[in-house]
């Protein structure tokens, strides 16, 4: 494991505005790996090898086991709020799963992709 | 000498990418956008027709990762190949750059204090790449040479509102200074209001989209005053990205023309689009 500071969920900064987690230092710290291997994968070969073994390719990168987990969740909400998953890093991660990004937004609301897009003004428009 | 004849403050939404590709052009969910901007493009292609555009825009951990995030970069470069996202690249020509124009600007502007990161290996994403052909046509090669600038709105620390317009500032009389007559735009790009992540995620305020319209051509001092906490507070967390439209605004003089104003906020985006001239 790499020397870092476990920064534990309730620790990061709180910017006081509701459904938010600000990318700030301390989730560009607690996230450094995750963002790392979601990075990669802007890499052909790397979506391959990813799509092919995740638990191996997962294994070249010092996550907490938290954040292993949440990654066999797919859980898009966790990853951001409490892991240091930057969205558009976390994105990419989602994209080699086969998620878009309204799939994803939608589970992050806590609600159904369908739900999600009829509270569009004009869903055609993605 | 150079001089700028434009100043363009543009969404950069990456769904505009697969749509323009598609030709979704007249598809009624698409079209309130695609409208919005054909005029536009047509006045660049036929009454500014422009050397150059300097594009300001941020990467989105496309080509730039957290290994190392500089708070301004700028592109040096003859030609930008696209960066792969995450799912590939777009069927569109490489971007044409000004390498010349380019370092002499990096020199420009960091001998005025905005110590700027120079690249000579960069390539651009949709940052620059969603905006570039609603604005600037490619038949089949691109009308318009690009200067990348880029700005960290990702990782906080970002820099104040009121640093991005004065680094528009500079960019204004780093161009004055150049000693070829090349017309420059600048474009501004991102925004406007919307949220990507957390529960939140889906807020845009068409209400604050429609003030920062009226205020960057008016009254930008107004908008260099708001701290990043204010704007995602009021307009959704990735909503700060809007900063860099004071880069563009910056660069031109206090008092403005506006000629094109479009707005549309189908999905999850404020889309908006403005277009002014110095007076």
């Amino acid at each position: 494991m790499v020397d870092r500071p476990q920064i534990r969920h309730g620790e990061h900064s709180d910017w006081g505005i509701p459904g938010t987690y600000v990318f700030d230092h301390t989730r560009a710290r607690t996230g450094y790996e995750l963002n790392r291997l979601a990075y990669s994968l802007t890499q052909p070969q790397n979506r391959e090898a990813f799509r092919q073994d995740e638990a191996a390719y997962i294994g070249r990168y010092a996550l907490t086991e938290a954040q292993r987990a949440a990654i066999g969740r797919r859980d898009w909400l966790a990853l951001t709020k409490e892991h240091g998953g930057n969205i558009y890093y976390i994105y990419k991660l989602g994209a080699t799963l086969g998620f878009g990004l309204y799939q994803m937004g939608a589970q992050m609301r806590g609600e159904s992709y369908e739900d999600f897009l009829n509270s569009r003004r004009a869903k055609g428009a993605r | 000498m150079a001089k700028i004849v434009a100043g363009i403050g543009s969404s950069h939404v990456p769904s505009f990418g697969p749509a323009y590709d598609a030709q979704k052009f007249d598809e009624p969910d698409w079209k309130p956008l695609f409208d919005g901007y054909a005029p536009v493009k047509a006045w660049l292609h036929e009454s500014v027709q422009p050397d150059i555009a300097i594009f300001v825009y941020n990467d989105h951990g496309s080509d730039f990762s957290l290994a190392r995030v500089p708070t301004f970069a700028i592109g040096v470069r003859d030609v930008y190949e696209q960066a792969d996202e995450g799912f590939g690249i777009r069927p569109l020509p490489p971007v044409p750059g000004h390498a010349d124009f380019s370092w002499f600007l990096a020199k420009e502007l960091i001998d005025r204090e905005f110590d700027l990161t120079v690249c000579q290996e960069m390539k651009v994403d949709h940052g620059l790449m969603a905006p570039l052909p609603l604005l600037f046509t490619h038949a089949p090669l691109w009308n318009v040479r690009v200067v990348p600038l880029i700005v960290n709105v990702i990782q906080h620390p970002l820099p104040t509102a009121r640093r991005c317009f004065r680094l528009g500032r500079a960019i204004a009389q780093a161009v004055a200074a150049y000693p070829a007559d090349l017309k420059v735009v600048v474009v501004g790009t991102g925004g406007m209001s919307h949220q990507l992540h957390g529960e939140r995620f889906g807020y845009l305020s068409e209400e604050f989209d429609a003030r920062w319209l009226d205020l960057i051509e008016h009254d930008p001092e107004q908008l260099c005053r708001m701290s990043h906490r204010e704007i995602m507070a009021v307009a959704g967390a990735e909503a700060v990205e809007l900063i860099m439209w004071l880069v563009m605004r910056g660069a031109l003089s206090a008092k403005v023309e506006r000629r094109h104003r479009n707005y549309y906020a189908p999905m999850t985006t404020g889309m908006g689009l403005l277009s002014l001239v110095p007076t």
